[in-house]
């Protein structure tokens, strides 16, 4: 199953996104940020590609700041 | 052993505490937001969990915005350092710590002017004074919340008011209150609260925090520190992105852990619970060492105004003298002097000799409080040394 991973400026960002979704009911990861994605050395948020809107649509909600939102493998 | 030293660290500390401490170091040793692996997630959000907690014992609407410092000391160092620029002013009070008055003297000389508004010799201040001595310049209003020299409580809203009114910025000192007393940084109008994990919040000393309201400007606030953040890694340069532009460097994250435990703990019991307690025994307290002769006491004398802080002189006594014996007698731990305080001390006419502070806490009880004030008497009965 295709999944896509959200990038975020800090790891604090991360963290908390990890607890909305999982809150949401979503299933989620938090990995190693993808080298092709990103130079930063931080943690990125991996999910199942079918839940993009409801990831984009749940932490928008929650006001949480990204960096972007990207289809994973 | 009887321990009156609460407004200088708090001890026993809960259990929780110091098992969130050990746990911390066993099972999640590592460094958070730096590698991505389990250890190091698992220590990201345990103080992601702790950053959350002080957000909702203060009611700060963005845990992101909860920067973590070793003491209150580095988080009014951070705050004022990092706000304030030549040509800007700053108002304060006459009853502040060293904390806050050794880093705007040391901005004093770099071009920040300052007015120290005077207290009432109880350590009360009038927010019409501070209101009084605002300029167009005075970019903050920077004050503590309780005198931990004679527990006095500072009228936070009111100065905020005025603050707010000119544009300014209010920041708290909440060294004492913090846990103890309750705080809501919308409510109240605290722009930045300066906080410390070691007293009433119960956590480990190397712990404390700032957090930053809406009201200020994260790019006009510069960090006391650069360096590793774990995120922007491909830039020179400190990220712009809270809480990582404040935090460079690796976080204590074994004292975090154990201050979430200790914030958690607070939550659990309820501030205005521990509040009650504390006036409970600030009463037993006040009115026993005011029927004793020869004791003179500072601050405003009503528990409800106060903390649960307590400063005395006897007449023809060090103080010295009587911590001394408060100690090797009577296994009573006090603090004796000025309190890293000076202005305090001078407000309420104790400069330079100090006083004797008998600070309770959460795990105080009243028959410590009346063992404590029976020490004094009996003390005092004794001809001086």
């Amino acid at each position: 199953m295709p999944t896509g991973v959200v990038i975020f400026h800090t790891s604090s960002a991360a963290i908390r996104s990890e607890k909305i979704l999982l809150k949401g009911g979503l299933t989620v990861k938090l990995i190693p940020t993808p080298r092709e994605f990103s130079s930063d050395c931080g943690i990125a948020l991996r999910f199942e590609w079918d839940e993009e809107a409801n990831v984009r649509q749940l932490l928008e909600a929650a006001g949480v700041e990204l960096a972007s939102i990207r289809r994973f493998r | 052993m009887i321990y009156l030293d609460h407004a200088a660290t708090s001890w026993p500390k809960p259990p929780g505490v110091i098992r969130a401490m050990a746990d911390y170091l066993e099972s999640a040793g590592g460094n958070p937001g730096r590698s991505g692996h389990s250890l190091s997630i698992e220590a990201g959000r345990i103080i992601y969990a702790a950053r959350e907690a002080v957000a909702e014992l203060f009611h700060a609407p963005d845990p992101l915005r909860v920067i973590f410092t070793l003491n209150a000391t580095h988080a009014i160092n951070l705050a004022l350092c990092g706000l304030l620029r030549p040509g800007d002013h700053v108002v304060t009070s006459g009853i502040e710590h060293n904390s806050v008055m050794r880093p705007l003297r040391a901005l004093e000389n770099r071009g920040v002017r300052i007015t120290v508004v005077a207290c009432n010799t109880d350590g009360s201040l009038d927010p019409a004074r501070v209101a009084a001595a605002i300029t167009p310049r005075t970019r903050m209003v920077a004050i503590t919340h309780a005198s931990n020299v004679t527990g006095t409580i500072l009228p936070v809203r009111e100065v905020a008011e005025a603050a707010h009114n000119a544009g300014a910025l209010l920041l708290l000192d909440a060294a004492q209150t913090a846990g103890v007393l309750p705080i809501d940084v919308q409510a109240m109008g605290i722009d930045l609260l300066a906080f410390t994990g070691h007293k009433g919040l119960q956590g480990p000393p190397g712990t404390g925090g700032l957090v930053i309201g809406e009201r200020v400007s994260i790019g006009q606030m510069e960090p006391l520190v650069r360096g590793g953040t774990g995120s922007r890694s491909e830039h020179e340069f400190q990220p712009e992105d809270v809480p990582d532009k404040f935090e460079g460097g690796t976080a204590n994250g074994c004292g975090i852990a154990g201050l979430g435990a200790g914030v958690r703990w607070i939550l659990s019991r309820g501030v205005n619970a521990i509040r009650s307690h504390e006036i409970e025994l600030t009463r037993v307290l006040l009115e026993g060492l005011r029927a004793i002769p020869g004791i003179t006491m500072y601050g405003v004398g009503n528990p409800s105004a106060c903390t649960a802080v307590v400063s005395f002189t006897m007449r023809g006594r060090r103080v010295s003298e009587i911590g001394l014996q408060l100690d090797e007698e009577y296994g009573i731990m006090c603090r004796v002097g000025l309190h890293c305080a000076p202005a305090a001390h001078r407000t309420i006419g104790t400069f330079p000799e100090g006083t004797v502070r008998l600070a309770a806490g959460i795990s105080t009880d009243s028959g410590e409080i009346r063992a404590a004030v029976d020490a004094v008497a009996e003390i005092a009965r004794k001809p001086a040394s």
